[in-house]
């Protein structure tokens, strides 16, 4: 398992030295720089502002520079905020964006996983189809759609709930981890059908049937051990995924979180933090593809024999 | 099974209670603290004076730091600042600045003359990268002083003659001179507490963070949670504290304007920044509506590339003008609320009235059109309009080609950049037609009509010509008298006109939605707020029912 674990560690470092180059000569081709702006800028003082930022140097130096400063740990300084550094400015966001992420798995989970196991426990009935085509429906939903219908709904029609803020109102986390949450409940509601309706068709389920256990009982103790593998091998990607892919559900809501930085750098050209969090991200997605195989290899003996631990 | 499903319902449930439990509204709160809730558009970029520039970060330094004068927000006549009074020398060129003898900042330290002749070399310093140093260039040597052509400070003209008096000497009399010590660009830092952090000149430096910022407006900052909020209170060492009635303010970085609506309607917000268009028909038919709108110093408008065929023809460049229908655009597009446009210049400018020289006319532009060779959009060779991503900006951009497709029978396409691109498409000319819009910085013509001159850095269509870089760097300047100045740009707008190297559609309109407990904050031709003056009545909370 160790063998394993650090295969993959050492399997990631190439891959995030890729995404670092990429963009790191990407973001330099795409036209426009960061200290455009709508009225001209007078020669010296873009000069001045170059020399600071080091984008005098050549490229391949800069290039360098910004590997070693990496190596450090250190992101650099943003362009769009001067005085704070891309450090300061992903610590700001990521706690708020972390914590959204939680609370759209947990409803992801939740919401989906019942509805899957439901789906799959009467297949092709109306038990069945109802939910899934809500799931579909959810799929196909964007968020940016989802989030004005349940804002208007709750928030304004209902006045259940506050329509935008992050902690400043009770109750205002509701509806953005809903929002959120929702497109991954719906994955998540068909893959823990496919992976329960996979495992209740087993020797092992009609065994516990056998023994006279109620189905509750042969759903919650048997089955879904089983069942959920699918879902626990997509938790982790998924995680990544809502904490990149938040920032329509941040925009929306005004969520003081990393997503918004993140889109906000790359409309501003501001070349560290695109490069500063796309980094980190990059880096929390491998880690978490690492640990959700980690958690499936946990839950599924096969694989924990193939990973030379049995 | 179903006692998961039933536990889970019940902890949503409790949650949804929970959650409707609800208190206050922030507006019901702060009409009670005098707290004002504003909705202000993005996050600043940061706090420095001389670092930032932008419209969010402009209304709370405003709320921080005081200029030599503050405008007043009905007349936008300048009123005491930092500086008490003035007075200028017989030809105008020498302002002395008497600094307010209570003047403090908010560590108590008094606010010296001292300290503006610091701070506007540091505004002025290459070193510093302050985008906007160019608004001190009024003054005399800062131009020279900013580009690293001569590099001591002492021959800027400005000079303490002693802590309390301020000795400013400019180039040429410069009428709107005073405007321009209001903007936060010519404001003053706290010399001990920047040196404290840094250099100077160090853009990177910590000192405007909670704690460390002394400043010297009405307000002194409290809290600053990045993308979520920023609370100024009340700086008890303001020279006219007993003038302020808030005891604080509230920045929201609401970026979006639909969800900032949808605050604004759950009273969130006193203030929205912006208000979506589509919103704009409903707000405007509430009995007592909070939609505030009103003319806004700024013109969008079209720059045409003169130096690329078709649009080297001055004809053509007039039958596009003259084919749209401005009025159209403004009803049907912008729901009445902006004023077509004929020039650069927004009307009313301090009183100046721009020339109208054309209105739409249809067959006039199709004359023209043939004139230069396109009968009827024979042979027309096409012709690419660029715009920046914004819905507003796309429904114009199809409305005019729409327009020129029915008046002239010509092909136009458009093609959508996102921002940075355009602004390097516009900045290298890289473009035939594109769209602009230019705000002015402060109230008088010149803002705009310096735009054009051969060399300037804004003109961006390669429009030439020596009679008018003349009337306006040389003659407008040296005017004896206003009227004889605003007939010098009146003749120079003309000619720029006679010319069209921009299209010009409309002028700019600001759009606010403003509680109706808000009081003293007037809408004006700058959207300028000057936070001495509001304050919050205890009105009962309205409920916003649109549709």
């Amino acid at each position: 398992m160790w063998r394993f674990v650090v295969g993959r560690l050492l399997q990631a470092i190439p891959v995030i030295l890729a995404v670092i180059t990429v963009t790191f000569f990407l973001v330099r081709i795409a036209p426009g720089g960061p200290f455009d702006s709508e009225k001209a800028v007078i020669p010296e003082v873009k000069a001045a502002l170059e020399a600071q930022y080091r984008l005098d140097l050549p490229l391949g130096q800069q290039y360098l520079a910004y590997l070693g400063d990496l190596a450090q740990g250190e992101l650099g300084p943003s362009f769009k905020y001067p005085g704070r550094s891309v450090n300061e400015l992903i610590a700001a966001g990521l706690p708020a964006t972390a914590e959204l992420g939680a609370y759209a798995l947990l409803v992801a989970v939740v919401l989906g996983g019942l509805a899957g196991v439901v789906a799959s426990l009467k297949p092709n009935s109306a038990q069945d189809y109802i939910p899934m085509s809500v799931a579909m429906i959810g799929i196909c939903m964007p968020t940016f759609l989802l989030g004005p219908l349940l804002v208007l709904l709750f928030g304004i029609h209902l006045e259940w709930l506050p329509v935008a803020g992050w902690g400043d109102i009770p109750g205002d986390k509701i509806l953005p981890s809903l929002t959120l949450g929702a497109a991954y409940a719906a994955y998540i509601a068909r893959l823990s059908r496919a992976g329960m309706l996979e495992v209740m068709s087993q020797d092992y389920i009609r065994t516990a049937r056998a023994k006279g256990l109620p189905e509750w009982q042969v759903v919650t103790r048997h089955a879904l051990r089983g069942g959920l593998i699918p879902v626990v091998a997509f938790l982790g990607p998924a995680f990544a995924g809502l904490l990149a892919g938040s920032f329509v559900v941040e925009t929306i809501f005004q969520i003081p979180g990393l997503g918004r930085f993140y889109v906000q750098a790359a409309f501003n050209r501001d070349y560290t933090m695109i490069l500063g969090t796309t980094v980190f991200l990059s880096t929390l997605i491998v880690l978490f593809n690492l640990l959700s195989d980690i958690l499936a290899a946990w839950l599924n003996p096969r694989l924990r024999a193939q990973y030379g631990e049995a | 099974m179903q006692n998961y499903a039933r536990v889970v319902t019940c902890c949503l449930l409790s949650a949804l209670l929970l959650a409707c439990s609800a208190g206050e509204s922030n507006v019901a709160q702060g009409n009670r603290d005098g707290i004002l809730h504003f909705g202000n558009g993005s996050e600043p970029q940061g706090l420095d004076p001389h670092v930032v520039t932008g419209v969010p970060e402009s209304k709370i330094i405003d709320a921080l730091f005081e200029g030599l004068t503050r405008k007043n927000p009905w007349t936008l006549e300048p009123e005491p600042g930092a500086a008490a009074s003035w007075e200028f020398s017989e030809d105008r060129r020498v302002i002395t600045f008497h600094m307010q003898p209570e003047g403090r900042w908010s560590n108590g330290d008094p606010v010296t003359a001292h300290d503006f002749v610091w701070s506007w070399r540091r505004a002025l310093d290459p070193a510093m990268g302050n985008l906007y140093a160019y608004m001190l260039y009024p003054v005399k040597n800062a131009e020279a002083y900013a580009t690293g052509k001569i590099d001591d400070p002492e021959l800027l003209g400005v000079r303490a003659l002693d802590d309390m008096t301020l000795e400013v000497t400019l180039n040429a009399p410069t009428p709107y001179f005073l405007q321009l010590m209001d903007h936060y660009s010519s404001f003053a830092v706290h010399r001990e507490t920047v040196e404290r952090f840094g250099k100077a000149t160090d853009r990177f430096t910590r000192w405007t963070r909670v704690g460390n910022i002394v400043s010297n407006g009405p307000f002194q900052l409290k809290d600053w949670e990045l993308n979520r909020r920023i609370v100024v209170e009340r700086n008890p060492h303001y020279w006219d504290n007993d003038t302020v009635r808030l005891n604080g303010i509230v920045f929201y970085p609401t970026e979006n304007a639909v969800s900032e609506e949808r605050m604004f309607r759950v009273n969130q917000l006193h203030y929205t920044g912006d208000v979506p268009l589509n919103k704009i028909p409903a707000y405007r038919s509430l009995p007592n509506t909070p939609f505030v709108e009103a003319p806004y110093l700024g013109t969008y408008f079209y720059l045409l590339n003169t130096e690329r065929p078709p649009l080297d023809d001055v004809r053509v460049r007039k039958a596009l003008s003259l084919a749209v229908d401005r009025e159209a655009i403004t009803r049907n597009v912008l729901y009445g609320s902006n004023n077509p446009a004929y020039a650069i210049t927004p009307p009313g400018t301090l009183g100046y009235q721009p020339p109208q020289l054309f209105s739409y006319d249809p067959a006039e532009a199709r004359r023209l059109l043939a004139e230069a060779g396109y009968p009827d959009g024979d042979g027309w060779p096409g012709l690419e309009l660029i715009y920046n991503t914004s819905e507003s900006h796309r429904k114009i951009a199809v409305a005019l080609q729409q327009m020129w497709k029915d008046v002239l029978n010509i092909k136009v396409t458009l093609s959508n950049q996102e921002w940075k691109v355009y602004l390097d498409s516009v900045s290298e000319m890289n473009f035939q037609v594109a769209r602009r819009g230019w705000i002015g910085d402060y109230v008088d013509p010149n803002n705009f009509l310096d735009l054009y001159i051969t060399e300037g850095g804004n003109n961006n269509t390669g429009i030439a010509d020596p009679v008018y870089d003349d009337l306006i760097l040389q003659r407008a300047p040296r005017a004896a008298t206003q009227e004889e100045r605003f007939a010098l740009f009146h003749e120079a707008e003309t000619r720029l006109m006679e010319q069209m190297p921009i299209i010009p559609i409309y002028t700019y309109a600001s759009k606010h939605l403003v509680h109706p407990s808000v009081k003293g904050l007037p809408a004006n031709l700058m959207d300028f707020i000057n936070v001495k003056y509001i304050y919050l009545e205890d009105v009962p909370l309205t409920e916003f029912e649109l549709e």
